[in-house]
């Protein structure tokens, strides 16, 4: 009849643990929920902060693009040269010009473009924000009557949400760009040809998906940034947990809703 | 009997981080235009105090209010409204460091309330000349300056709005003996032309001095004792005079090793 104390007894640790880490796992959901919330709320509300959007839109859009471009025209060609080589043992080449489309718009365009974004701007947004609240920037805003969701969060999540499709979209263009050089260039297709077969196949459905999920990589992506931006502390080291924090999780958030989008456009 | 309620007004105010309570029912009150200093030793939760009544933190109970007006009854907008009465001094400074130095001391004007740029440009360039920095300051960013010139733009920041209450975070620490007595100069000018009521914290016995009507000391989560400036030296309180004397061995326990 003898019951062992809990902190003896190896099923109740291990219960307990397990407990723990759910509970502070429901915790970490209820806090980005109610950030999340909060955010979109100042969204919509005035006052809005145009110069600041301007400012991110920049920032998103435009200085991504070089480092977006370039992953996107190799991996166009790579695409190319890839499913040539594949498709050739059973004398399908015809199909490449397809197959890269197809990639490009639906998978690899958004997605490669928002782990590039999010290590680019995710790292920033959190960095910047970090520091900010580590250094009562973010109280000081507080105290001089702005609002930081207004100021900081809410101009990062429209411009994330606005640039992410223009930026896949132009990563898309320059991903088949660079399928059609490998084509035209390496593996003797005609251009004409080439083009033709590109535009066959290629459905509305097939571009709208991806930009769909550029939207949504580029929402999670500032989020992220600034979830982890706002909630940093203790100086330096903070700053850095929230940094990687932010890449991380917007990393794999993209992974999950890449499926997740996926699943609703092309399951039956 | 005076009818009008005191400017700011604490009781019973709670604080706690998990299991560490850093705010133990606080009473305080601060009449118009009269400036309280609370001093006591690193951690004792003075920052906290002021971060509660500033809304940036939610005390677990008690009540605050300012003018006579429960702040915890407030709504979001309300509150934004609120803070239009308040300026603080970070003890870090806080500018913000993307932005030059006039824009900082013109941030509440433009974007809290709507002031054109150029008049607010004017207006910062003024704050900026009153705390004895020339308008080449101006164009300057914050990392720019030595410590002693961020905190008297961060001075400047407080005052641009003209706030009926001031908060003072610390705003000697960091800076040298002289410096710190321009800083401390320079609060009692600014808070004279504004007739402002302030509150500040602080652990620099000199500055508290200077700027204090009333001091009041915070140890263990609560006001031991309150009194006017003239009369620290003689509180008869073993807490006070530790921490006045700066001794080590006396009834404040400092927490040396883990």
């Amino acid at each position: 009849m003898t019951v062992a104390a809990p902190e003896e007894n190896v099923v109740l640790r291990l219960l307990a643990g397990t407990g723990r880490i759910f509970l502070n796992f429901l915790a970490t959901v209820g806090r980005l929920s109610l950030f999340t919330g909060r955010a979109l709320a100042h969204c919509v509300t005035p006052p809005f902060y145009f110069h600041l959007v301007g400012r991110q839109m920049v920032d998103i859009g435009y200085y991504s693009l070089p480092v977006v471009g370039m992953t996107a025209i190799f991996t166009g060609m790579v695409l190319a040269l890839q499913s040539y080589s594949g498709f050739s043992r059973f004398s399908a080449e015809g199909a490449v010009a397809t197959v890269v489309v197809l990639s490009m718009t639906r998978e690899l365009g958004p997605v490669l473009a928002g782990l590039m974004v999010a290590g680019r701007i995710g790292a920033s947004m959190a960095a910047e924000i970090g520091t900010m609240k580590v250094t009562e920037q973010i109280d000081a805003l507080t105290t001089l009557s702005t609002n930081p969701y207004k100021y900081l969060v809410a101009p990062r999540l429209i411009a994330g949400l606005t640039m992410m499709p223009l930026l896949v979209l132009v990563a898309d263009i320059i991903g088949v760009f660079g399928g059609f050089l490998i084509g035209v260039n390496k593996l003797g297709f005609n251009p004409a040809n080439y083009l033709t077969q590109t535009f066959e196949f290629l459905e509305v459905k097939d571009v709208v998906s991806g930009l769909t999920k550029a939207a949504a990589f580029g929402f999670v992506i500032s989020l992220m940034g600034c979830y982890h931006g706002y909630n940093s502390r203790g100086g330096a080291q903070g700053v850095g947990t929230a940094t990687i924090n932010a890449v991380v999780s917007s990393l794999i958030l993209i992974l999950v809703f890449n499926y997740i989008i996926t699943e609703m456009f092309f399951s039956r | 009997m005076n009818t009008k309620p005191p400017k700011i007004r604490l009781r019973d105010v709670r604080k706690a981080f998990g299991p560490k309570v850093v705010l133990n029912g606080v009473d305080l009150d601060v009449e118009e235009g009269e400036s309280v200093v609370v001093i006591g030793g690193s951690g004792t939760g003075k920052s906290v105090l002021l971060k509660c009544i500033l809304g940036i933190l939610q005390p677990d109970s008690g009540l605050i209010e300012i003018d006579g007006i429960d702040v915890g009854t407030l709504s979001g907008a309300e509150r934004d409204e609120l803070m239009h009465k308040f300026g603080m001094l970070f003890q870090g400074s806080a500018l913000f460091d993307s932005l030059p130095v006039w824009e900082n001391v013109a941030f509440g004007l433009i974007q809290a309330r709507g002031m054109d740029r150029d008049v607010a440009r004017a207006v910062a360039l003024k704050k900026l000349a009153a705390v004895g920095l020339g308008p080449e300051v101006g164009a300057l960013f914050p990392a720019e300056l030595s410590g002693g010139m961020q905190k008297r733009v961060a001075l400047a920041r407080a005052i641009a709005a003209e706030p009926e209450i001031i908060f003072f975070d610390e705003p000697t620490t960091g800076l040298d003996p002289i410096m710190g007595d321009v800083i401390n100069d320079l609060i009692v000018k600014c808070v004279r032309e504004l007739g402002a009521t302030t509150l500040s914290i602080t652990h620099d016995l000199s500055s508290a001095r200077k700027i204090a009507h009333r001091i009041a000391m915070l140890h263990g989560g609560k006001i031991i004792w309150q009194g006017p400036v003239s009369e620290i030296d003689r509180s008869e309180n073993p807490y006070v005079d530790q921490f006045i004397h700066g001794r080590a061995e006396g009834p404040i326990q400092m927490q040396v090793s883990r």
